[in-house]
């Protein structure tokens, strides 16, 4: 295998959890709704992945993936639920509840790695493998590549159909731009529609902690998340929000991590310079879209 | 028993201060209208500072740095959502992993990426005479590090100044009816541009509490969301600056509890006392509704000036 | 000391594309009451804005007392003498009366000492004000006293009023107009902002007319007829200013199609905004609700159009009732969708499965060139619109939507003479296909050019008093008719 195709697989396999969450930010972001707590939401995924991949008797083969992936789901629908019940029937601001709820996520997979879930000889704070029923096929053979990359690219090609065809969609995104007149005109139940928006964007995120679990690590530990739920942030704001354009900044954040963690273990320039770009990326984007806003309606 | 107490009520208040700090320059933002969740930002600076200026000037050095680093990326907050009228929200969230990413990188370009301890100097308590002497509070409140005495005078300070003075008046004017106060010719932007750099500068203060005053050593992340936590204390103490530090007593105790339960020999697991911190920060939030008595126009982006 | 107080000369003020003001001058003598008159649009408020600081020209001089000014903000307006009562008050609601008056002050802040300053400013100009109540618990015509004595506590000489009587009841703005009259008397200064000729008549002793940003007339007050103000405001498009509702057709005016009974609502605080309130609305009427804002009427339009939910009662609507709001930027339309994205919203809470746009699309083109909507397609963004057009395509989608009701809130807001007169029309037309209109103005004037019936709101409660001026400006105020 040649640098520059270790290089794509690594990069592919490092966008698709990239992609995943950055899809589950988009849409919550597009529904109005400021879900920071992709993290969270992805760790939830991954744990209850994690619970059946260890669990699961080796007989029922390739059923534990599915299972697996659908508690993901599940678990991660649930961690973004608890947020938005607060929302909606408190106030309570998502984005200190979802930030809240990431710590919280931490701390619970810490305890199971280092206790019920830990693996058998219990030395390190890690669950034990997961069954082969339970791994995700590889795509391309002799690689890392698994099957995940493709169900990240199916997601975001239904989302984007969705967003724009669908009678959904198209509340979600009345919701998002303009709650008043959504609610108004439209006759739209805001609340409803963004509350489901919310926990759809978890169960998202939930999912790629799975499909991680299932086709890269196959075990729980520590730190499963390396922030992907921050830079999915990044993510989704540099696709202008668009479902289908996370596609693309999910694999451009997929090299830039993968070319950070190279030049860390090269260079020594330490790969948390992976995060300041990011985060000027998103500051970048920001000013931009604020600087053509305050243009149009003639403000200062 | 009443020597337990002691302790523990100490170490409430250690850990009290410096979320106070944060809380307390959090309400005077969010009392222009401004929500601040690049504080966080501004706590991490601050760590990181206050080791870099410990370690040129000592201690008194470190929590000037501090205060400078957090006033700084504040700056980059205020640029965002008063000067650019972004939404504050993203924004902050932004200045804050820009802040976090920012400091990890430096701390290990500047001190190595092994993280070695460093020799940073720290505050010990400092007994104040004669209050120190009291019963149960006397040693809880009165023998801290001298930080802990800042915050003593800053809280009425601060509450004298949004209460009894035109400025005070002004800045809450702006987070109640932004309109009101451009018309009655206050400088609405201004204010609330050095509101936010006041939240940041006591943040960075913070920030330089856990290192100086704690820690004694910077370790990434060590702001571990203390920076959210305060614009919760903020709610629960209904924006007033007495109300936050009060509430950051409330979270102070919930933090020290974990000490509390280990020193009595407890088998639950730790981690359910880190994570207790941010469940109270929901559970309070949720009980005070979040929203009663806020400033009317907090968060608003479209200030009309 | 210069016989004119403030004269504003040759200003010009663009936004963006739009030119706002061109060209325009006004001279207030003083110890006069000099009415700024002008339509909706004409830029009025845009041109006192900038003689109070709270914008720069483009070009033009400010001159105080015949000095040369130039105000950065509006504290440089102040120390000149000037102060401004404003259309929408400037008031800080959860602050007492003293905290807002005291507002822009320096240094320590006595509350003592404001009071008695306040009880002091208050027995000299007879507005009388507690100074510790809480703005949010004072009636309309109170908090308006607040603003004007906010002004004067900064030694303004001339206090501009921008159209103080929109919120006050028939026999309030005598009260209010009057007041201005005594105040000037004292060498004082006024500057009347208003699009009502009857009150510059009346109460003014010079006035200027603007349209489209220039000055078109100015006069003294007693030169000046009707005929040649309307003239002046209204320029070459002749319309009818004064209508009586449009003759009506022949429909059956018997069915019910709105109904309420008894209804109460109340609002997120518990506070009960409509009381009991019972209303019957039919085919081919319309319905016309007078009021001055805050007293329910918010509430009851939005009950009748079924955007609202109650705390008791009946209420007996159609499925769909079309709704124009007053606010359309922020309740009607989605600034930056496209027209085509805007008509969607239609039925958009109950649409299933998939959207059929290209059906909306060409639905779009109809309501386009049937309402007479300026857009290049429907597919471009509707902020590009103006607020004409905008509204024109509110009413489109919400006629068409429905069929059978319609309820309107200050559908003439922010548009000229000639979007009013296409706005009035469509409203006309659909009283005449058989809907069932009911329409709110906090103009009194609109009200009665369109509705034949007319219901006063007071405090949550609803009167149907006959429809003439005096009775309706007594039901306003909740006074017995006769």
């Amino acid at each position: 295998m040649t640098e520059t195709m270790a290089f794509v697989v690594d990069m592919l396999v490092h966008a698709t959890p990239l992609l995943i969450t950055g899809l589950a930010v988009a849409i919550a972001f597009r529904a109005g709704v400021w879900n920071i707590g992709a993290d969270g939401q992805f760790i939830a995924g991954a744990t209850a992945a994690a619970w059946v991949g260890v669990s699961a008797p080796p007989e029922i083969g390739w059923l534990a993936l599915i299972i697996a992936l659908i508690a993901g789901v599940l678990a991660g629908a649930i961690w973004a639920a608890l947020a938005a019940w607060l929302r909606s029937r408190f106030g309570v601001l998502e984005v200190i509840s979802t930030i809240m709820l990431n710590f919280v996520a931490t701390y619970g997979a810490s305890f199971l790695v280092r206790g019920p879930l830990q693996e058998p000889t219990h030395v390190y704070p890690q669950t034990a493998g997961i069954v082969d029923g339970a791994h995700m096929p590889i795509l391309v053979a002799g690689t890392r590549l698994h099957w995940g990359f493709v169900i990240a690219l199916v997601l975001a090609v239904v989302a984007w159909w969705v967003m724009k065809y669908s009678a959904t969609g198209f509340r979600v995104r009345a919701s998002g731009v303009n709650p008043f007149a959504a609610r108004s005109a439209g006759l739209i139940d805001v609340s409803r529609v963004t509350a489901v928006a919310f926990v759809v964007s978890g169960a998202i995120a939930g999912m790629a902690g799975a499909i991680e679990v299932s086709g890269v690590t196959f075990a729980l530990y520590e730190n499963i998340s390396p922030g992907y739920g921050y830079t999915a942030i990044a993510v989704a704001l540099l696709a202008g929000l668009n479902t289908l354009g996370v596609i693309g900044t999910g694999i451009l954040f997929g090299a830039l991590e993968t070319a950070a963690g190279a030049m860390q273990r090269n260079i020594g320039i330490p790969s948390t310079t992976a995060s300041v770009i990011e985060a000027i990326v998103i500051l970048v984007v920001i000013a931009i879209a604020q600087l053509r806003a305050n243009r149009v309606t003639g403000t200062a | 028993m009443i020597d337990g107490t002691s302790a523990f009520l100490e170490g409430v208040v250690r850990t009290a201060t410096p979320l106070a700090l944060a809380a307390l320059g959090e309400t005077v933002t969010e009392r222009s209208g401004i929500i601040n969740i690049g504080l966080e930002g501004s706590i991490i600076a601050g760590a990181l500072g206050a080791v870099v200026g410990a370690g040129y000037g000592g201690v008194w050095a470190g929590f000037a740095f501090a205060a400078v680093c957090g006033c700084a990326v504040a700056a980059i907050f205020a640029l965002f959502a008063v000067t650019l009228r972004a939404d504050q929200i993203i924004s902050g969230t932004a200045v804050t992993l820009l802040a976090l990413g920012g400091t990890g990188t430096l701390y290990r370009i500047l001190y190595g990426s092994a993280g070695a301890a460093l020799n940073t100097p720290t505050l010990d308590p400092t007994p104040i005479p004669l209050l120190s002497q009291l019963p149960v509070v006397g040693r809880a409140l009165f023998v801290q590090p001298s930080i802990t005495y800042v915050l003593y005078v800053l809280v009425p300070v601060v509450t004298w100044w949004t209460y009894r003075t035109h400025a005070g008046l002004g800045l809450r004017a702006i987070g109640e009816n932004p309109a009101a106060a451009i018309a009655a010719g206050i400088r609405a932007r201004k204010v609330q541009f050095l509101a936010v750099l006041f939240g940041g500068l006591l943040g960075g203060v913070s920030g330089g509490t856990l290192v100086l005053a704690q820690a004694g050593t910077f370790v990434e992340g060590m702001s571990a969301g203390r920076g959210f936590i305060a614009i919760a204390i903020v709610v629960l103490g209904r924006w007033n600056p007495l109300g936050a530090a009060l509430a950051a007593v409330v979270f102070g105790a919930a933090s020290a509890l974990q000490f509390f339960f280990q020193a009595s020999g407890s088998n639950l697991p730790y981690q359910l006392f880190l994570a207790f911190p941010y469940v109270l920060t929901l559970l309070a939030l949720a009980a005070t509704r979040g929203r009663t008595n806020s400033p009317a126009a907090l968060g608003r982006q479209d200030f009309e000036q | 000391m210069s016989d004119v107080a403030l004269e504003l000369a040759s200003i010009t003020k663009r936004f963006g594309g739009l030119t706002a003001l061109d060209g325009a001058s006004l001279q207030a003598r003083r110890g006069t009451v000099h009415a700024l008159l002008g339509e909706n649009g004409a830029g009025k408020t845009t041109l006192m804005r900038i003689a109070f600081g709270m914008l720069r020209p483009d070009s033009g001089s400010i001159i105080v007392d015949g000095r040369n000014r130039s105000f950065a903000s509006p504290n440089d307006a102040i120390s000149a003498g000037i102060g401004m009562v404003h259309q929408h008050f400037t008031l800080v609601p959860a602050m007492t009366v003293a905290e807002n008056i005291a507002l822009g002050g320096r240094g320590r802040f006595r509350p003592a000492q404001v009071r008695d300053a306040i009880l002091a400013l208050s027995e000299r100009t007879g507005l009388a004000v507690d100074p510790s109540a809480r703005i949010e618990d004072l009636p309309t015509g109170a908090q308006q006293r607040v603003e004007i004595l906010k002004a004067l506590s900064r030694d303004a000489k001339i206090l501009i009023l921008d159209e103080p009587t929109a919120v006050l009841t028939p026999t309030e703005s005598r009260e209010l107009l009057q007041r201005a009259r005594e105040l000037v008397r004292n060498g004082g200064t006024a500057i009347l902002i208003t699009h009502k000729l009857r009150d510059a008549l009346e109460f003014a002793d010079d006035i200027t007319v603007l349209r489209r940003g220039s000055t078109v007339w100015t006069g003294g007050a007693a030169e000046a007829t009707e005929e040649a103000l309307v003239a002046a405001m209204l320029g070459g498009e002749r319309v009818n200013a004064e209508m009586e509702p449009a003759g009506r057709t022949t429909t059956d005016r018997s069915t019910t199609v709105l109904s309420l009974e008894n209804v109460c609502v109340r609002d997120v605080n518990g506070v009960e905004r409509l009381r009991s309130v019972s209303l019957a609305v039919h085919a081919g009427e319309i319905v016309g609700i007078a009021g001055v804002e805050g007293n329910g009427q918010h509430e009851l339009l939005r009950v009748l159009a079924g955007r609202m939910h109650i705390s008791s009662g009946e209420v007996r609507i159609p499925t769909v009732v079309g709704f124009i709001p007053e606010d359309r930027h922020r309740d009607a339309l989605i600034q930056d969708f496209s027209l085509r994205d805007n008509v969607a919203l239609l039925g958009a809470g109950t649409r299933r499965g998939v959207v059929s746009w290209t059906a909306i699309a060409s639905q779009t083109r109809e309501l386009i060139r049937d309402y007479d909507v300026r857009a290049s397609d429907e597919l471009t963004s509707v902020r590009t619109l103006s607020g004409g057009n905008q509204q024109k395509l509110v009413v489109g989608r919400e006629i068409e939507g429905s069929q059978t009701a319609l309820v309107a809130e200050n559908p003439s807001r922010g548009l000229d003479v000639q979007a009013t007169a296409a706005v009035h029309a469509r409203i006309l037309a659909a009283r005449d296909a058989g809907m069932a209109v009911v329409i709110y103005s906090s103009d009194l004037d609109e009200v009665l050019a369109l509705a034949e019936r007319i219901v006063a709101v007071h405090a949550g409660n609803v009167t149907e008093p006959p429809r003439e001026y005096e009775a309706i400006g007594r039901a306003m105020l909740g006074l017995p008719v006769t």
